[in-house]
């Protein structure tokens, strides 16, 4: 069992940065925050820590009661986003300093930060300060330093959120593999719905101080449980349109429509609210099976092998991603192709209906 | 047009240096000499005024006084003002920018205002004439000063350093001594260095305060006007030699004093 928060709510002043939240996170593989800044991905971090107290409600770790205690009394490391090292330190003091602090003898921490630096590839840059390093280099002494004390509690908060494109790639493949046989709870938060979902693990989906939906990564992002959680995890963002059911057909507008799958046959006629994800919605004549638009290119990005094309339908404005290279000018009419069979159903209450 | 360019510094330097080399100038001539003739060096040339200053105790206690204050000044206001500073830029409470801001009038505030009370209530505990009057008297003016630097350079070190010193285990003074003092040591040095020169230069208070035990410089030059007629050689030396302690500390903190500027706190 790792961290546990039990009817946890943060107020500040008259604002509530957290909502009641119940969420226990285990100690294998990585435990993912995933919402967009202001969501309270941190703030969830820092009482988790014990740098904030809970206005109400308990914080529990590995079966005990740690409200109250003061952080220097538990076992918890925490990488920010802003690369923090002390800055007065060398790198070597910088990873050993946790070491020091408890009074590890001199023999035993040169031997673990040598082992430390030479799995973070930092070992040529021990003697020089903090900010002669890259930013690559200074977020990885923050992460030997988190690493070397091995604590139980470890805090990633969007560690990789200030490195460029390649460094971050890099570090992401290693930071599962680090944390793999420390025993430790890792806890990691970002905002990027791609990083959750290539960390892998569990995720816990927030939204505006409330934690939406927690489980494994992938079954998260397949059956989101309400329309919000889908926003959280998706990017880009999901299309939501109104739908109308009528008897055996779903109606987008008068002349778009397609039968009711037979999941949703014993759904009730009315309004509902269609979630597609942008890779669900491909540019191309429509088979058999999938539903025809017809569009007017608004924007057309093209990302690597990817292209993300927004267009309009009669007024209302779709995203869509489709594999290849398509090049389209502002105002060129386009046929799409809309994956049905994949695409999800909520009350428009925003609740995922049951199929 | 870029052939003149030498020109601008040049008469800058010219403009700024003229009264010094006047005073340095003078330092070396006799008092005759200053006040029969007009010359641009020494035609005399004497270090007589300088031994006289470093010889006759009236003439160097008067130094040891300055610094002796300044230097008492100096301490106390940074020790003070490190945790007011602290608290200014890390936590937030009921009317901290008022009171921050109330800090800072103090600095606004004449000190001519001050010499009569102060004068009062310096000598009713008993500690007029002494070199401790002085340093705290400045103190109501160098605290403020201390705490409003200070805190710029604390606020730019970001609180997570805090943090995550006390995630690794550190106290809060361990991680305040072993860890954040030397982060901002910049700012120390530049507060501490505009606690000396205000110190240096403040004469009013000084002399308000004091009569014999603890007199500073500023005091005793004065002196010289007035008794033994115009000892104006002499004058000039000793001001010369007030120049030197500023300008040996500014030389210390002179690359802090840029980062100063770039955050707006000097």
């Amino acid at each position: 069992m790792g961290i546990e928060l039990k009817k946890v709510t943060k107020q500040v002043g008259a604002e509530t940065y957290i909502y009641e939240t119940d969420l226990s996170f285990e100690k294998d593989g990585f435990n993912i925050l995933l919402g967009t800044t202001l969501s309270g991905k941190t703030t969830l971090m820092r009482l988790m820590a014990g740098l904030e107290r809970p206005s109400s409600g308990e914080v529990w770790f590995e079966g005990q009661d740690v409200t109250g205690i003061p952080v220097q009394k538990r076992s918890v490391a925490m990488v920010y986003q802003q690369f923090i090292n002390y800055p007065n330190f060398n790198v070597f003091e910088n990873i050993a300093s946790p070491l020091r602090v408890s009074g590890v003898s001199s023999q035993e921490i040169k031997q673990r930060v040598g082992k430390i630096s030479d799995l973070l590839k930092l070992t040529p840059f021990l003697d020089r300060s903090p900010d002669e390093l890259s930013g690559g280099q200074q977020q990885r002494t923050a992460l030997a330093r988190a690493l070397v004390k091995n604590a139980a509690l470890v805090l990633l908060d969007e560690p990789l959120a200030n490195l460029d494109y390649k460094l971050r790639e890099e570090l992401r493949d290693e930071l599962p593999k680090l944390f793999q046989d420390t025993g430790a709870t890792v806890v990691y938060a970002t905002s990027e719905p791609l990083e959750a979902l290539m960390l892998g693990g569990r995720t816990a989906t927030l939204h505006e101080g409330r934690v939406t939906q927690y489980g494994p990564t992938s079954q998260i992002y397949r059956a989101p449980n309400t329309l919000v959680s889908a926003q959280v995890f998706s990017d880009p963002p999901i299309n939501t349109a109104p739908v109308e059911k009528k008897n055996d057909t779903f109606h987008l507008t008068d002349l778009i429509n397609w039968s009711v799958p037979v999941e949703y046959a014993n759904l009730s006629d009315g309004q509902y609210v269609i979630g597609v994800r942008p890779h669900h919605l491909t540019v191309g004549t429509a088979t058999e099976d999938m539903v025809r638009l017809n569009g007017t290119v608004q924007i057309a990005e093209i990302s690597g092998s990817e292209s993300i094309i927004h267009f309009n339908v009669e007024g209302h404005t779709w995203v869509s991603e489709s594999h290849g290279v398509h090049q389209f000018k502002v105002g060129d009419s386009v046929e799409l192709s809309l994956d049905v069979s994949r695409c999800f159903y909520f009350h428009q209450s925003g609740e995922l209906v049951a199929g | 047009m870029n052939n003149y360019k030498w020109l601008v510094t040049t008469l800058y330097i010219l403009f700024l240096m003229l009264p010094i080399y006047w005073l340095l100038n003078m330092s070396f001539k006799t008092t005759n000499e200053i006040l029969g003739t007009f010359s641009l060096w020494p035609q005399d040339f004497t270090f007589d005024n300088y031994k006289k200053i470093l010889t006759d105790p009236t003439w160097y206690n008067g130094y040891i006084n300055s610094i002796t204050y300044v230097v008492i000044n100096t301490v106390i206001s940074v020790t003070v003002a490190l945790p007011a500073a602290y608290a200014f830029s890390r936590y937030r409470f009921l009317g901290d920018k008022h009171l921050f801001f109330w800090l800072f009038t103090n600095r606004m505030a004449p000190p001519a205002v001050f010499a009569l009370p102060f004068f009062q209530l310096y000598s009713a505990m008993g500690l007029f004439d002494t070199h401790i009057a002085v340093a705290l008297a400045h103190c109501l003016f160098n605290i403020p000063l201390a705490v409003w630097i200070l805190e710029g350079f604390m606020s730019s070190v970001p609180k997570e350093l805090d943090e995550t010193a006390y995630l690794d285990g550190y106290s809060f003074w361990r991680f305040f001594l072993k860890i954040f003092v030397p982060t901002i040591a910049a700012g120390i040095g530049v507060a501490a260095f505009f606690c000396f020169m205000y110190s240096w230069v403040e004469l009013l208070l000084a002399k308000t305060l004091t009569s014999v035990a603890a007199k500073p410089i500023a005091a005793t030059m004065t002196r010289t006007a007035s008794t033994a007629g115009y000892e104006l050689g002499l004058l000039a030396a000793a001001g010369t030699l007030t120049i030197i302690p500023g300008a040996f500390v500014i030389y210390f903190v002179r690359n802090y004093i840029a980062k100063g500027f770039a955050l707006g706190r000097v």
